[in-house]
């Protein structure tokens, strides 16, 4: 019996000093500068791990962790609940604009002092995401262009604009994402259709736009929220037409792929993610050595050719060559997304959307 | 090993532990979901503790009745199909080599090891135009053009029952296993064919097995939410899918759990329904 007893201890004071071992690091590193960084998890992960975070650490000394964070607004509850709580899983987050509206609504995010942010210059205003008073709540990180794609083996010539979704001739061979807040299909019908996404200031300008959407619902095949299950049908032909990012498009078509994305005469639609801070962080100085950091024109250039993601500054500073902007972006005036409405109406476009694509 | 009704409150020191990682696992979380279901939502941002029905309001229109009449007819679907292809197979089973009993077995157990995702990916390919089965057909002169299957009901309905196909079987299989021999032979020799036995003999002999496979298999497939994406169209996509775009998608967790609420109570009412509709028959 005494033996099992002391055994038993044995065991569990092992396991206690393991533990504590395993911890110790993590208790080493928080003596040094870091900084918890949320990335989306995946592809966009893997290349900052890569690309980017190294060469931060070498050039400020801060050493940076990184967290994969889920998209949709799964990480945004997360915060949320968490700062409730007093804790940040994260530091800094790159958030997706309708998050950053939302997480306004609880002050969320700690305002970020421009005074310290010296290449924030540089940046295109629809970048910078500011509270109703004007505090700034988060500075733009990368931007992404979703983009009309087409099979090249089905379509020989690329369409020219968005129309080409309403034409019956494409019965059944679209894949549209599924939600009214990452399609942006209103703002889609509303620049192709009725004069521009000012159209939708009313609820008369939004129903139209639900009407007129309603007429593409036959040449839906698919109604994806996973990207994957979409880009396997683009690639192989099944589902030959859509909407789909601009950047993975280009890796697909770079790898022999027979798919291309074509930016619509209308416009491709321009999404962005913003770096922004819990106000349940303790590294605000930390935080904003890292955003002044990743507004530089150069950095900006290397996602752009690295991630391929598009610039959030002007084109101008970067040393992106026509070529490589061309790749990441296009000149012609992007559908720039209507966040405001996604806050304010909400649940009633939810419902609208959810009927008008279910029932 | 003698088997005694508990006498002393220490008898039932055992059950403590499932009691309480019950209490803490379930009932708790059940509890909290059934609390934010009254919650006030904050549009635009999150919610705040309160207490209003109306979640429950919105949920109560003929388009969400729409969907869960969907949800619960593809879930009794899905039952049905399950118990008629399961039973036969089953009872041939047991009447089977325990080798052969095993490898089979081994197989529908590795079924289980599949997860959703990769079920709803490989019917996919198989239902597709480019890559389907209808190509085989094609080859052998069947069809003139291949098709796509997929996205449609059938498909769905295919995906779920294939899912849930295991899980019937081996609910099924000790009770089959169990089923006395002679009844069968009894009902041979008195001259019955044996679809004749199968059907008069074992399976009123397996009425409340049948049943409660029944119950299981439904309630397992109404939780069904990413098949129906994946093989379906929207029209296909059940209460759970919604659910979970509410939840996830746009924050809105008190309306989330007041679905999650209403779709319970819908589901326990159809168990009670169908148990004492049970009772009924075997009082007659």
């Amino acid at each position: 019996m005494i033996t099992t007893s002391i055994k038993r201890r044995t065991l569990l004071g092992a396991g206690l000093a393991g533990a504590s071992m395993l911890a110790m690091p993590s208790v080493l590193r928080a003596q040094e500068k870091s900084l918890k960084v949320g990335v989306y998890g995946g592809y966009f992960k893997t290349s900052f791990d890569k690309n980017i975070f190294p060469e931060f650490t070498k050039a400020t000394g801060i050493a940076i962790e990184s967290i994969a964070e889920p998209t949709g607004e799964a990480w945004l509850v997360q915060l949320e609940q968490a700062a409730r709580a007093g804790q940040a899983p994260a530091d800094v987050s790159m958030m997706s604009q309708v998050a950053m509206l939302k997480g306004q609504s609880t002050d969320l995010w700690t305002p970020i002092d421009m005074a310290k942010i010296k290449n924030g210059s540089n940046l295109l205003d629809r970048f910078v995401n500011k509270y109703p008073d004007g505090r700034i709540a988060g500075i733009g990180a990368v931007s992404w262009y979703i983009t009309l794609v087409t099979n090249t083996d089905v379509y020989k010539e690329a369409p020219t604009s968005w129309s080409a979704f309403w034409d019956p001739a494409n019965a059944d061979k679209l894949g549209l994402l599924a939600l009214v807040s990452n399609s942006f299909l209103l703002e889609v019908t509303a620049k192709t259709f009725m004069g521009g996404t000012n159209a939708l200031d009313t609820e008369e300008g939004l129903l139209k736009a639900f009407e007129k959407l309603a007429e593409v619902k036959p040449n839906v095949r698919l109604w994806y929220r996973d990207e994957a299950q979409f880009e396997q049908s683009l690639k192989s032909g099944e589902i030959p037409m859509g909407q789909y990012y601009h950047d993975v498009t280009g890796l697909a078509a770079a790898d022999g792929n027979p798919v291309r994305s074509t930016f619509p005469k209308e416009g491709g639609i321009q999404d962005s993610g913003c770096w922004a801070l819990s106000r349940a962080s303790q590294k605000s100085e930390e935080a904003h050595i890292f955003i002044d950091y990743m507004c530089q024109p150069s950095i900006q250039a290397t996602l752009s050719r690295k991630v391929g993601t598009s610039p959030t500054v002007q084109r101008e500073v970067t040393d992106l060559t026509d070529k490589e902007f061309a790749s990441v972006s296009s000149d012609i005036e992007p559908i720039v997304p209507r966040y405001d409405l996604y806050q304010t109406k909400s649940d009633w476009l939810n419902q609208k959307w959810t009927e008008l694509i279910v029932g | 090993m003698r088997r005694e009704p508990p006498q002393t409150l220490g008898d039932y020191a055992p059950l403590l532990f499932p009691a309480a990682m019950l209490t803490i696992f379930f009932v708790v979380p059940f509890g909290t979901m059934i609390a934010v279901s009254f919650f006030q939502r904050q549009q635009g941002g999150f919610y705040t503790p309160a207490f209003v029905f109306d979640n429950y309001a919105r949920f109560l229109s003929a388009f969400f009745g729409g969907v869960l009449g969907f949800s619960l007819l593809l879930a009794i679907t899905v039952a049905i199909c399950c118990v008629v292809l399961a039973l036969p197979f089953t009872y041939m089973l047991t009447r089977m080599g325990r080798k052969v009993q095993v490898v089979w077995l081994v197989a529908l157990l590795s079924i289980l090891s599949l997860s959703e995702v990769i079920i709803g990916f490989a019917w996919s390919t198989l239902f597709s135009r480019t890559a389907g089965i209808t190509n085989i057909l094609v080859a052998l002169g069947i069809m003139s053009e291949a098709k796509a299957l997929t996205p449609s009901f059938g498909a769905v309905l295919t995906g779920m029952v294939y899912q849930a196909f295991p899980y019937t079987v081996l609910v099924l299989f000790p009770a089959l296993v169990r089923l006395d021999p002679t009844l069968t032979e009894a009902a041979r020799t008195l001259g019955a064919s044996p679809l004749k036995a199968f059907f008069t003999v074992v399976v009123p002999a397996l009425r409340n097995t049948i049943t409660a496979t029944l119950i299981m298999v439904f309630i397992f497939a109404l939780g069904s939410y990413l098949l129906p994406q994946l093989l379906g169209r929207p029209q296909h996509w059940t209460l759970s899918v919604l659910i979970t775009d509410q939840a996830i998608y746009q924050s809105n967790m008190p309306f989330a759990a007041a679905m999650a609420v209403f779709l319970v109570l819908v589901t326990l009412g159809l168990v009670a329904l169908t148990v004492i509709a049970g009772r009924k028959g075997e009082a007659a």
